[in-house]
C-alpha cells in the first residue's frame, strides 16, 4: 500500500508513503555517525586483509604481514601444553611405578593422561571400554586375570615390549604347540584332554573321558599351565580353571585351540610413545578394576 | 506502487547536540538520590569483606572465573548451581516486564548504566562549562583559550570517570585490594588492563558523546517496551485537553479565555536530555525520566496555575480527563491483571530459587555407571559394575566420606586405589571415585537382568549423608 504522504507540520519529517492499518512511518535520515562508523569498518577491513591472511590463491591464501595462520596457532597451543605437562612428566617417569599412587597429583595426572593414551593407542583392539574382544583373544583389561601378570610393573613391561612380536628382541614370547595340526596328539587324545579341561574349569563334562584327558594333559600340557591347570605367568600360559577365556570355554573352541594352537601378537609401543605415555597407560589399566 | 511525492531529503543526519539545562524539582531529586545510590553500589561493592574462613576469599562479591566460583555474601555457587544466575536473569526480565507495564520506562528513566552515567557527565558538563545557554555559546564560539581550557577540563574529568568505571569493573573478578595494587605497580595481568580499556572507551565514548543516541540507536529495550505498555500503564505525558491551545504569555497582559495552559515557554523542551518534545506525545526516545515534569510544574507555580500540565498519567485517564470524568486511582493502574500476572511470575521463579539455596545439600554427588561394558566377569565367576562416583567438597577444610551400599541383594562394595570404604576429598574440590560392585558366582543379582540399589555416602565429619539411586546390571542383561 502506497498512499501519498500526509501533509506534514513544520519541522516533522516526511513519511515513506508506505501505510499499513493506516500507520505509517516516517523517513527520518540515519545518523551520521552512523555513515562513519560503515567507513571505519571498511577501513578495518582494508587493514585486516594487509594484516591477516584474505585472498585466496592457488596453494595457499595470502598470509598477511603478522604471519598468522590457525596451523601455527594450533602448533604454539601443543608446544604450550608440551611445556606445561614437561615437569610433571619428568616427575612420572622418575618416580618409581609402584609409588606413583602415593602422590595424589601424579596418579591424577597419570591416570587421565593414560586414559587419553589410551583412547588413541589402544582401543582398537582392546575396546573403548577396555572390556577387549570377547572370544576374539583381545584380552579384557577389566578384570582380575592377567597372563601376564597384573602389577603395575608388568603392565608397564608388556606395554613397553608388547607379546610375540618380531620388533622388539626383550617381548613377551612363549608359544603353544599346534597339538593337532602337528599330530602331537590324535583327535581321541584331544578329545580327551578337551573334557579334563571342561572337568577343571568347573563345567559340564564326560567323566570317563576326562579322566583319560587327565593323563595326556600331565603328559602335554602340565609343564606351562602347571599340573593343576592354573597356567604360569612366567610363560604366559592362561589359567584353565577359571570362568575367563581369551578365545571361549566351551568343547569346540578348546577343541579349536588344542588343535591349532592361538598365536596373539601385540605390538612394543616404546617405539611409538615416550615412556612418560607408557607410564600413563600403565597407571590407567592398572586402575581399572583389575590391576594387583 | 507509487514512489512516494517527498521532497528529496538527506539520507543522513548530524547529531543536533543536546544541551538540558539544570532544573529542580522531586524528581530531579529523586534522581540524584538514585545516581548515588546505585553508583555508591556500584564502586562499594567490591571491597566489602566477608570472612569465609580459611582456603576461601573473603571478598563478599566476587566472580571467580579462574576457579569457576560465584561469591554472594554467605552464598557460594559452583558451574553446576548456574541454574541460580539463570533464574535471577529471569527475575530480572519479569521485573522489567513488571515496571514497564505498570509505569512505563522507568527502568530507561531512573536506573539504566547509560541514564545514570550520562547524568553524571551531564552534571560535569554544566558544573565546567555553565547551563545550557553558555554551553551553547561556548559551542558556537571560536576555539580560544577558554574554549580549550574548559573543554580539555570536561573531557579529564569525564575521563577519570571513564577509569574509574573500568576499573571499577575489574575488581568484581579478582581479590579487589591486591589487584588495585598491581594495578599501581603497574604488574596487573593484561586481561585487567584490556577491560579496563575497553570500559573507559565505551563509559566515555557513550556517556560523554552518544548519550541518548544509545537509547534511541542502539537499545533494543525501547522496541520491546512497546509491548508491554498498555493503554492503563502510567507514563510521562502532557495533558492535551488542559494545555491547548497553547500561547504566549506576555507580561501586564490577562491570559485569553480561549488559550491553554501552556505558555509555550519550551521549559520541557531545554530540560530534555533526549531532545525531543513531550508534547507531541508518547515517542520512542522519550526515556520517561520526568524531567519535563519538574521543569512544567516550576513555571506553573510561577503563573499561578495548578501543577501536573506535565505528569504521570495513563492515555485512559487523559481520555477520562478530557471528557470530564475523574480518572482511575494509581493503584487502579498498577494493580491489574497483567501486572499481578508478572508479580505471580516474579515471585514464583524467586521463592523457587530461595527453596533450592536452602534445599542445597552440603554432600553433592553425583553417580555415574560405567556401561561399557556393563558388567565385567571375574575369575572366580563373579559378576561385577563399575560406577564413578562425583564427590563435591564444597566446604572449606578436607573431608572424608565413608561410602557404602544398601541392597536387597548381596552386594560387595569396594573402591579403586584403598581398600576401605573411606575416602578424603580436600577442600574444595571435586573428585572422581570409582567404585565397584561384585555379586558372587551364582547369586540372584548376579544372573538377573538388574537390581536396584543405593549408594550411600556419609560425610564423617558433618555426621551427614546422601545417597544415589542407581541399578546394578547382571548377565541376564
Amino acid at each position: 500500500m502506497s498512499v501519498k504522504p500526509t501533509k506534514q507540520k513544520p519541522g516533522e519529517p516526511p513519511t515513506t508513503g508506505h501505510s499499513w492499518d493506516g500507520i505509517q512511518e516516517y523517513d527520518n535520515p540515519m545518523p551520521r555517525w552512523w555513515l562513519w562508523t560503515f567507513y571505519a569498518c571498511i577501513a578495518w577491513a582494508a587493514g585486516y586483509m594487509v594484516l591477516y591472511p584474505a585472498w585466496p590463491l592457488v596453494s595457499a591464501a595470502t598470509p598477511g604481514l603478522l604471519g598468522f595462520s590457525t596451523r601455527g596457532d594450533l602448533e604454539t597451543e601443543k608446544q604450550r601444553f608440551a611445556e606445561a605437562n614437561s615437569a610433571i612428566q619428568a616427575k612420572l617417569v622418575e618416580t618409581e611405578l609402584t609409588q606413583i599412587a602415593a602422590d595424589p597429583e601424579l596418579l591424577q595426572y597419570a591416570t587421565n593422561a593414560g586414559a587419553a593414551v589410551f583412547r588413541t593407542n589402544c582401543v582398537q583392539c582392546h575396546g573403548s571400554g577396555a572390556a577387549g574382544v570377547q572370544g576374539q583373544g583381545y584380552p579384557n583389561l577389566l578384570d582380575d586375570d592377567w597372563i601376564w601378570g597384573g602389577d603395575i610393573e608388568s603392565i608397564h613391561f608388556t606395554v613397553t615390549h608388547g607379546i610375540r612380536n618380531t620388533t622388539n628382541d626383550e617381548a613377551r614370547y612363549s608359544e603353544m604347540p599346534r597339538f593337532g595340526a602337528d599330530e602331537l596328539l590324535d583327535s581321541t587324545q584331544i578329545a580327551q584332554v578337551v573334557e579334563h579341561v571342561l572337568a577343571i574349569s568347573g563345567q559340564d563334562h564326560d567323566a570317563a573321558l576326562a579322566a583319560e584327558g587327565a593323563v595326556v594333559f600331565a603328559e602335554n600340557c602340565a609343564a606351562c599351565h602347571t599340573e593343576a591347570g592354573t597356567g604360569s605367568r612366567d610363560v604366559g600360559a592362561p589359567n584353565l580353571t577359571d570362568a575367563i577365556w581369551l578365545y571361549g570355554g566351551d568343547r569346540e573352541t578348546l577343541t579349536e585351540t588344542v588343535t591349532n594352537a592361538r598365536f596373539g601378537v601385540m605390538p612394543n609401543w616404546n617405539v611409538r610413545l615416550t615412556e612418560a605415555d607408557i607410564r600413563s597407560v600403565a597407571v590407567y589399566v592398572h586402575g581399572l578394576g583389575g590391576g594387583e | 506502487m507509487t514512489s512516494p511525492d517527498t521532497e528529496t531529503s538527506n539520507l543522513y543526519a548530524k547529531r543536533e547536540p543536546v544541551f538540558p539545562k539544570r532544573v529542580s524539582g522531586s524528581f530531579r531529586t529523586l534522581k540524584w538520590w538514585i545516581l548515588a545510590v546505585t553508583l555508591g553500589i556500584y564502586y562499594v561493592s567490591p571491597w566489602l569483606r566477608w570472612d569465609r574462613g580459611p582456603n576461601l576469599p573473603d571478598q563478599a562479591i566476587l566472580i571467580d572465573i579462574a576457579n569457576r566460583r560465584f561469591f554472594f555474601f554467605m552464598i557460594e555457587i559452583w558451574p553446576h548451581e548456574f541454574y541460580f544466575v539463570a533464574g535471577l536473569l529471569i527475575m530480572a526480565g519479569l521485573g522489567l516486564f513488571l515496571f514497564t507495564s505498570a509505569a512505563g520506562r522507568v527502568w530507561c528513566g531512573y536506573a539504566c548504566p547509560q541514564t545514570v552515567w550520562t547524568d553524571l557527565f551531564i552534571q560535569v558538563e554544566r558544573w565546567v562549562e555553565g547551563d545550557r545557554n553558555a554551553r551553547i555559546r561556548l559551542l558556537r564560539q571560536r576555539w580560544n583559550g577558554e574554549k580549550l581550557r574548559k573543554y580539555l577540563t570536561k573531557w579529564t574529568l569525564w575521563l577519570l570517570i571513564s577509569v574509574a568505571t573500568g576499573g571499577a569493573w575489574v575488581f568484581y573478578f579478582t581479590d579487589a585490594p591486591t589487584l588495585l595494587v598491581d594495578l599501581l605497580t603497574l604488574d596487573a595481568h593484561p586481561v585487567a588492563w584490556i577491560t579496563i580499556g575497553i570500559l573507559t572507551a565505551t563509559t566515555f565514548a557513550f556517556g560523554g558523546f552518544a548519550r541518548e543516541q544509545m537509547c534511541i540507536y542502539a537499545c533494543p529495550w525501547p522496541r520491546i517496551q512497546a509491548a508491554m505498555m498498555d493503554e492503563e500503564t502510567i507514563t510521562v505525558a502532557y495533558r492535551e485537553w488542559r494545555g491547548e491551545p497553547r500561547g504566549k504569555l506576555k507580561k501586564g497582559e490577562p491570559i485569553s479565555p480561549d488559550q491553554g495552559d501552556c505558555i509555550d515557554c519550551m521549559a520541557c523542551v531545554t530540560v530534555c536530555p533526549m531532545g525531543i518534545d513531550i508534547r507531541d506525545g508518547q515517542q520512542l526516545a522519550c526515556i520517561t525520566c520526568a524531567l519535563c515534569i519538574d521543569a512544567c510544574d516550576e513555571v506553573m507555580d510561577k503563573i499561578g496555575k495548578p501543577r501536573g500540565l506535565i505528569g504521570y498519567l495513563a492515555l485512559t485517564d487523559e481520555r477520562a480527563e478530557r471528557a470530564g470524568e475523574t480518572p482511575r486511582s494509581a493503584w487502579r493502574h498498577v494493580f491489574r491483571t497483567r501486572t499481578l500476572l508478572y508479580t505471580a511470575l516474579w515471585s514464583g521463579v524467586g521463592i523457587a530459587l530461595v527453596v533450592a539455596l536452602f534445599l542445597r545439600s552440603p554432600i553433592d554427588i553425583n553417580l555415574t555407571p560405567v556401561r561399557n561394558p556393563t558388567y565385567v566377569t571375574l575369575s572366580d565367576g563373579s559378576i561385577r559394575n563399575t560406577y564413578d562416583l562425583r564427590l563435591r567438597n564444597k566446604q572449606g577444610d578436607d573431608r572424608q566420606y565413608r561410602i557404602t551400599v544398601a541392597s536387597e541383594a548381596d552386594l560387595v562394595l569396594s573402591l579403586e586405589g584403598t581398600t576401605g570404604d573411606v575416602v578424603t576429598v580436600p577442600a574444595n574440590e571435586t573428585m572422581t571415585q570409582r567404585v565397584y560392585i561384585i555379586s558372587g558366582k551364582g547369586t540372584p543379582a548376579a544372573e538377573s537382568e538388574r537390581t536396584d540399589l543405593q549408594i550411600w555416602v556419609e560425610d564423617l565429619t558433618a555426621s551427614q549423608r546422601v545417597r544415589a539411586e542407581t541399578i546394578f546390571n547382571g548377565k541376564g542383561n
